[in-house]
């Protein structure tokens, strides 16, 4: 009886102890060729899935039944089913997929393939390809205005993002940015689109009408040197007001303040960090850290670091369930 | 009347959108020397197109940017064969084309120079890596993609410093270019604090590089010849002559390192280079030429692609204005080595990181971790602006 009786506070202080909620996070390794599964209530990794070669983008489906990733070596996109998870079945992508961004009802998903300098457009439903979009070299950036008309797509030699016309499927405008562009993120209002470039190491903030650039963001770590500075992944709070970028090789994420698009504060996370995704209650930004082999967890409203979680050989990107 | 009508339609196209007017054209010419020198090793042995099949890559990759902005970019090779004058052959060239890319000797290279300067075209030095043309001989109408032996010998020098082989074993070839870079590989070891215990030098006897049962002379040869040296950790060979380098790897009296012309080798780029998003060059190199790219290609690819760079920064297809940008503070490439590359303003040198490769795979890129540099520490290689003999005119 006594025993029972403690066995029962025990687990109510274990429940009392936890978040509400739990998300689960999936993250690609892209040298382990596996997808580590990460429990956001324990902070551990759960499961670590086996996928094809070189996987680098993942996301969710908008139903959150399934987790694609982009195997890039293998020349397609893998789903991961994620009651199970693990990989059912396979996306038609072009040659060398990277990243990938799919329309507000999820029926329709747009891939860079880096190798032939085109973008794939797949019907999700039938797993069938639509079409193909040239545009410029070396395809990376994905992503889609929240009013789902325009497909923005960045490549990395040409140094452009394109504006891509998602229902005629024909580049509408180019905009130049500094070198290598690696991701582009709108502003939840649409107002604003974000351009990462890793080697120019700045942000283009692009005025999405007038497709010009508005403003850079330039940033300076006293005791770093400035080719150090690669900025990639960016996350966007749903207010608007602050964004978080990735810098690569500087192991910092840097804190910007949208409104004065000034940094406000570097956040020291593991090595080479690369891509990033929030809980869904915007507590916690995760970021994976490519040589340090981990994820750091970021409490947003602290603007902290407050947990390193050991994952596979090289995270690239992450996603966490919806 | 017919030519204000043209002016109207031409109006009118330029309306509808700037793709429908004609097209920018952008000239580059290639300017090589006829035929390919001979190797030690047989896959390393120069394709017929080394260097212009790089520089045929930039211009796909010129023109896949250049169709949205309206930009043609077009490559004329051009070949000189024993006893040709280079500067006939580039003065012709320079007649259609804004920008050449030279792989010549040094002194062919500053005649074609001087030759040039007055009619504004600008020169890409792909290929030759003498120091002089960046110091005493340098001029302010060549760019330089092509790394200098300096900068070659300091990549190497400072992993060769980092991993603690700091007794070095110099062998040096009879020819002047074996010389040279010898000089480079001493004044580097200087710079680093290595220390060459000995120095021997290989005599050029002639001979073929290709025979029947060549190997197993050069197995009872090497040993001998560097039998009896003082305690070293790591053999350097300054053979560029391709005359003995190749046969010391694993035929070394005592049983050590190779390094410099063979083993462990400093270049601007190689086959096996793979980081840095360089996976997607090396693809589309292979499928567009059928072979691996080599460090002479990615000279030439850098240089067309600094051109296509500036005429999209500018929008403009102009030879002076495009120089004035690439000359300038704001100018830089990516070139798949993890860093922006940028020129040395005082010499027009561009900076970049070196590999270090043994034929399979990159071991180490340079500068290592700790060279450190008030500016940039891609330059802890090479001859630094203080020491810099260069007045560019």
């Amino acid at each position: 009886m006594l025993r029972m009786w403690r066995v029962g506070v025990l687990s109510g202080l274990a429940l009392a102890a936890a978040p509400a909620h739990a998300f689960i996070a999936y993250v690609s390794n892209e040298k382990s060729n596996t997808v580590s599964v990460i429990d956001t209530d324990s902070w551990a990794v759960t499961k670590t899935i086996k996928v094809g070669q070189r996987p680098r983008g993942i996301d969710f489906t908008r139903d959150g039944k399934f987790v694609m990733v982009a195997v890039g070596d293998d020349d397609t996109i893998q789903m991961i089913d994620a009651k199970t998870q693990t990989v059912v079945d396979s996306l038609p992508s072009g040659p060398d997929p990277e990243l990938f961004a799919q329309d507000a009802a999820g029926k329709i998903l747009y891939v860079a393939n880096e190798n032939d300098n085109t973008v794939t457009v797949i019907d999700l439903e039938k797993r069938a390809r639509l079409g193909d979009i040239q545009v410029g070299v070396e395809p990376e950036g994905m992503t889609i205005s929240p009013d789902g008309k325009t497909l923005i797509n960045t490549s990395e030699t040409t140094n452009m993002a394109h504006f891509i016309d998602t229902s005629s499927r024909q580049i509408v405008a180019n905009v130049l940015v500094d070198a290598r562009p690696r991701f582009a993120e709108f502003k939840h209002d649409a107002s604003e689109l974000w351009v990462s470039s890793e080697i120019g190491g700045t942000v283009s903030i692009i005025d999405p009408g007038k497709h010009e650039v508005t403003g850079k963001i330039n940033f300076e770590i006293p005791g770093l040197r400035k080719e150090a500075i690669q900025p990639v992944g960016i996350g966007m709070t749903k207010d608007d007001k602050t964004a978080f970028i990735a810098l690569g090789p500087a192991n910092r994420i840097a804190v910007v303040d949208t409104a004065t698009r000034k940094v406000t504060k570097y956040l020291l996370v593991g090595q080479r960090v690369w891509h990033m995704a929030f809980t869904p209650d915007e507590k916690y930004l995760l970021t994976t850290n490519g040589v340090s082999n981990d994820v750091s967890v970021i409490d947003v409203a602290a603007q902290k670091v407050i947990k390193t979680i050991q994952v596979g050989e090289l995270p690239w990107g992450i996603t966490i369930a919806p | 009347m017919i030519r204000w009508l043209v002016g109207l339609i031409g109006l009118g196209l330029a309306a509808t959108g700037a793709l429908a007017a004609n097209p920018v054209m952008i000239g580059v010419g290639y300017l090589g020397v006829a035929g390919t020198r001979s190797t030690l090793s047989l896959v390393e042995q120069p394709a017929e197109n080394d260097g212009v099949a790089g520089a045929r890559l930039a211009t796909e990759d010129n023109n896949t940017t250049g169709k949205f902005l309206n930009q043609r970019f077009a490559l004329e090779e051009r070949r000189i064969k024993e006893g040709e004058d280079a500067v006939q052959a580039a003065t012709d060239l320079a007649a259609r084309n804004g920008f050449i890319i030279a792989d010549l000797p040094a002194d062919a290279l500053l005649k074609v120079a001087d030759a040039l300067r007055e009619r504004g075209t600008l020169l890409f030095n792909a290929g030759a890596i003498d120091e002089r043309l960046r110091e005493a001989d340098c001029r302010a109408n060549v760019i330089h993609t092509a790394p200098t032996r300096a900068m070659l010998a300091d990549a190497l020098g400072q992993y060769l410093v980092w991993k603690q082989w700091k007794r070095w074993l110099l062998v040096v070839g009879s020819h002047d270019e074996d010389r040279l870079f010898a000089d480079a590989l001493r004044r580097t070891a200087t710079r680093f604090g290595a220390k060459v215990v000995q120095e021997r030098s290989f005599e050029d006897k002639g001979g073929a590089r290709r025979t029947d049962s060549g190997v197993t002379l050069i197995q009872r040869q090497m040993p001998v010849f560097t039998q009896q040296a003082p305690a070293y950790d790591v053999l350097v060979a300054a053979d560029e002559s391709e005359v003995f380098g190749a046969y010391l790897p694993y035929r070394t009296w005592d049983p050590r390192p190779v390094a410099g012309s063979a083993g462990l080798v400093p270049r601007s780029w190689d086959a096996a280079q793979d980081q840095w998003g360089a996976i997607q060059m090396q693809n589309r190199f292979v499928k567009l030429n059928a072979r691996r790219m080599t460090a002479l290609d990615m000279q030439a690819w850098t240089a067309v692609r600094m051109i296509g760079e500036a005429t999209s920064r500018t929008s403009s297809g102009d030879v002076k204005k495009v120089t004035d940008f690439i000359k300038g503070p704001d100018f830089s490439v990516a070139a798949f080595k993890g860093t922006k590359l940028t020129l040395r303003d005082w010499n027009l040198q561009l900076r970049q990181p070196i590999l270090l490769v043994d034929g399979r795979m990159v071991v180490s890129v340079s500068p290592q971790e700790g060279f450190l540099h008030q500016v940039s520490e891609l330059d802890t290689l090479g001859y630094d602006r203080p020491e810099s003999k260069c007045k560019l005119k």
